[in-house]
């Protein structure tokens, strides 16, 4: 997906101090290009939610600023609000309205005309259609996330935020649920996605921001991030298992795995020189004879569990 | 200006009043015919006129002032403490709307609420006393100024609860008993003197006090004081939740 490179929200030196003295986020600067899916990760407490609970308006910070299409959330609030969609992490709804109602108070609530067409086509996209005289109360868990979602999209935003969207949903949803995010992104929307599930943001995201007890450690094209810090692993089957590791071969990171019937060998594909030219000639050297050969890429999650541990 | 936003918020308190229609039209309905039977006809009976006005007539006023003042407060209040107690103030909270469009849905709704239920309890008392009414227009102006401002009221109290059992606390500890000794079942004149400087404290005196002149044209303390002391009240009201919303106080910290 091609990125304009504008910003449409734009957080400054944002600081959040609770009432309890904890400091929730630390000089937070943070900018979300027009038209991207940004995947915000971070373990649990790290500050996620009150980031974007700060951007759409439902915490105040205690100092910084942040912009939406330009216009301060404080005091273009209007301007700024109304261009934005929140999904909540928490499944909360009115329990005895119906879908249809919560969705049309949505719309009025955030100023705009009443438009039943939209309504039933958010619906019939979200496969609410025929749950639109239920009450909230009596939908599953998985229904009452996409009511959310309808919620959300029925003022038209133009940033939305999902916060957890498929936590306690299952994989066929899961993937009906990227399926909209995307046909939402190519309809303009720019999108910001805060997940547990790395896979998500892996297979979502643009870029990826990893925010880890209050402070953004890192913000990455994806595939840089992938390409930057993710490490390739050798795996070399020998013919026949080795119970130590010859001398010879002590200059490179190898670690003898399965019994000694495997050597592992972690290399950075991106420098010039991985070493693997080198290590197969000191094995061909030493007369460590190999029958199957694989390479393997760590995953956002490998790359996600060392950013954050090794910070921590 | 959101309108609407104010529609919206309107509408689904309305409906949320039709859902539970039980609770706030026929119960207070209900217990006021209660005070009715017992201290209008069968006590009221029993008991001499109060400035020529039958104690029957002489306590319409008042009933319908505490329906007014505890409904007014407990439909705010729950109408904006639910969605705290429950999670979905987040989509109020990040919605483009200012305080002004919040306070119209919410106290709008609640104030419209207990004017209505004042208007049937009035039309339910007609049925058990010989009522007249002096000054309609006043006796309305009394009717939606208490409503609006304990609304107001009641709002705060909505936003400052943080629990159910506050919620219950100021209409039960403090709303009650001013109202029982702000002159609803007698004239202010039969107090002792002492009590009856006492009683000018209390704020429910001048409401009950005004109203019941709009009816008999009779009154403990003057209407324009009357007048002058529930907008006073109106003005901190608002002025306290203009700070709220400026402040974030309980909503977004």
């Amino acid at each position: 997906m091609k990125v304009t490179m504008d910003r449409i929200v734009s957080v400054r030196n944002v600081n959040k101090i609770y009432a309890s003295g904890h400091q929730a986020l630390k000089s937070v600067n943070l900018d979300i290009q027009r038209g991207e899916i940004f995947g915000l990760l971070g373990p649990n407490g790290a500050g996620k939610t009150t980031l974007i609970s700060i951007i759409c308006g439902i915490v105040n910070a205690t100092s910084g600023h942040v912009s939406v299409n330009g216009h301060d959330t404080r005091n273009a609030f209007r301007a700024a609000r109304s261009i934005i969609g929140l999904v909540p992490q928490e499944l909360t709804a009115d329990a005895f309205e119906t879908v249809w109602d919560t969705v049309t108070f949505s719309r009025g609530l955030f100023g705009k005309k009443p438009n039943p067409a939209l309504i039933e086509e958010i619906l019939k996209d979200l496969s609410l259609w025929d749950k639109k005289n239920d009450q909230l109360m009596t939908l599953s868990g998985g229904m009452k996330r996409r009511v959310l979602i309808a919620k959300a999209l029925s003022h038209e935003p133009k940033v939305l935020f999902l916060d957890e969207p498929t936590a306690g949903v299952d994989v066929e949803l899961r993937k009906a649920m990227w399926d909209t995010v995307r046909g939402l992104q190519k309809s303009g929307v720019t999108i910001i996605l805060t997940t547990h599930y790395i896979d998500e943001a892996e297979e979502m995201a643009d870029r990826i921001g990893v925010i880890r007890a209050g402070e953004i450690i890192l913000v990455e094209e994806k595939n840089a991030l992938m390409h930057k810090l993710g490490r390739k692993e050798l795996r070399l089957d020998l013919r026949a298992p080795l119970t130590t590791l010859p001398d010879n071969l002590a200059e490179f990171e190898l670690t003898l795995n399965d019994d000694g019937s495997a050597l592992c060998y972690n290399y950075d594909r991106a420098k010039e020189h991985t070493g693997i030219n080198a290590l197969l000639t000191a094995l061909s050297n030493e007369g460590i004879a190999f029958r199957d050969i694989e390479t393997s890429q760590s995953s956002l999650e490998d790359i996600f569990v060392d950013l954050v541990n090794d910070q921590s | 200006m959101n309108w609407p936003a104010v529609k919206a918020i309107y509408g689904f308190e309305m409906a949320r009043a039709w859902r539970t229609v039980m609770q706030s039209i026929f119960s207070p309905v209900m217990s006021t015919s209660l005070y009715f039977i017992v201290f209008g006809a069968a006590i009221g009976s029993r008991i001499q006129e109060i400035d020529g006005v039958s104690y029957g007539a002489f306590i319409v006023p008042g009933l319908i002032m505490l329906s007014l003042l505890t409904q007014s407060i407990s439909n705010a209040a729950f109408g904006i403490y639910f969605p705290r107690f429950s999670g979905t103030i987040f989509e109020l909270l990040s919605a483009p709307v200012s305080f002004v469009e919040v306070l119209l849905g919410y106290v709008g709704a609640a104030a419209s609420k207990s004017i209505i239920l004042g208007l049937i309890i009035l039309a339910t008392a007609a049925l058990f006393v010989d009522l007249q009414i002096a000054h309609p227009f006043w006796m309305l102006t009394f009717l939606v100024l208490t409503a609006v401002t304990f609304s107001l009221f009641g709002f705060i109290i909505g936003i400052w609860a943080d629990g159910f059992e506050k919620l219950q606390l100021v209409p039960l500890l403090i709303i009650t008993p001013l109202t029982f000794l702000g002159g609803t079942f007698y004239s202010i004149s039969m107090l002792p003197e002492f009590w009856q400087k006492v009683t000018l404290f209390n704020p429910v005196v001048y409401l009950v006090s005004g109203f019941r002149w709009s009816f008999y044209e009779i009154s403990d303390v003057s209407v324009t004081l009357s007048l002058t002391m529930t907008i006073a009240f109106m003005l901190v009201c608002l002025a306290i939740i203009w700070w709220i919303f400026k402040t974030g106080y309980r909503i977004r910290n």
